[in-house]
């Protein structure tokens, strides 16, 4: 089946993950909606992101019926932003602490509407 | 050196998995299995995906570095039909939209293999419909938020200065993919309902056009979760 390339499925299983991305969009809209914060927020929204970026990678866009070599080259290298994220997170965090240590708390109050005030 | 007809002792049948990895990629042979428009899409994928991931880390750090509260997407996003505004509704309703057009574009791949012409052409002129529909949403997003809620890359009445910068870099560079998808999607379509694979039989590019939408999705998938809902 996955010899050159021609993987030929019923449309069902297209049809399945359609209706789960759907599902899960629905979730973490929900997720905002009713409002929920904090760890609660921030793991739910990864967790509906990780599924139903698997599902789009797996089924729509055929990885899971690649082989193995294609798989690793192409899902393999996106492993070192995990090492940038890390350490932008750590350099945004020293950043924060010498603006709060020169600077101080903010000041800044925000606007209801820009256009309403004067111009 | 010449032709590669003494197999080093691979008679017997390698299992599959990390040893059909090492054989794919030590043997003298093509290393990727798959027409070279498809491994040529997904190493551009990847490419894209490391200046995506730049875009969203850059974020990252702005938003954890200011001292300024950042808006709030919930209410910056929220949209009144006539009643009090719903929480960040046109951008669920996007959302919506480009997983309807990702799952059409899936149909029309099903059927180019299938070498039904007719429905590959339709379902691939759909999906170009779906995105084109998403574009104008966020045009009108744009619109919304510079001229009513004055949003600039240097500064907004709601909060951190950093929102503009990077709502526009981002949301922009996403948007310009989509618009390059519908033009793209509507090319091959057109040459599908022309017939041009039809001597061949070889639908291969619906595919490798799928693979470049689907990614969109993708994309948007991540922008959704880190920038609009988080």
């Amino acid at each position: 089946m996955a010899a050159e390339g021609h993987q030929e499925h019923s449309l069902s299983i297209y049809l399945w993950v359609w209706l789960l991305l759907f599902v899960l969009s629905t979730l973490s809209y929900l997720v905002d909606y009713l409002g929920f914060e904090s760890y609660l927020r921030w793991s739910l929204i990864l967790i509906f992101m990780l599924a139903k970026a698997g599902f789009i990678i797996a089924i729509f866009m055929h990885m899971a019926w690649e082989r193995v070599a294609l798989i690793y080259a192409i899902l393999g290298p996106p492993v070192l932003l995990l090492f940038l994220i890390g350490l932008m997170a750590v350099e945004g965090d020293y950043t924060l602490l010498t603006r709060l240590n020169f600077f101080g708390e903010t000041n800044f109050v925000a606007q209801e509407h820009a256009t309403e005030e004067g111009h | 050196m010449g032709s590669n007809s003494s197999e080093s002792g691979a008679t017997f049948a390698l299992p599959e998995g990390f040893q059909d990895f090492t054989r794919d990629w030590s043997a003298d042979k093509q290393t990727f299995q798959v027409p070279w428009g498809k491994a040529m899409m997904w190493i551009f994928l990847l490419s894209d995906t490391f200046i995506f991931a730049c875009f969203l880390t850059s974020y990252m750090n702005v938003r954890m570095s200011t001292r300024v509260p950042w808006p709030n997407p919930s209410e910056v996003f929220a949209l009144s039909f006539g009643g009090d505004p719903i929480p960040l509704i046109l951008i669920a309703i996007m959302t919506f939209i480009l997983i309807t057009s990702s799952g059409t574009m899936a149909l029309a791949v099903n059927y180019g293999y299938r070498q039904d012409r007719a429905k590959t052409a339709a379902l691939m002129f759909i999906t170009a419909a779906f995105g084109a529909t998403f574009v104008g949403m966020q045009a009108f997003e744009w619109v919304k938020l510079i001229v009513e809620e004055g949003v600039r890359p240097w500064g907004n009445p709601m909060g951190a200065a950093q929102f503009g910068s990077s709502f526009f870099m981002i949301t922009g560079f996403h948007g310009a993919h989509v618009s390059i998808g519908v033009i793209y999607l509507s090319v091959v379509a057109l040459k599908v309902l022309k017939g041009d694979y039809e001597a061949s039989g070889n639908y291969e590019i619906v595919e490798i056009t799928g693979l470049y939408w689907h990614f969109v999705d993708l994309v948007w998938v991540f922008i959704f979760a880190f920038f609009y809902l988080w």
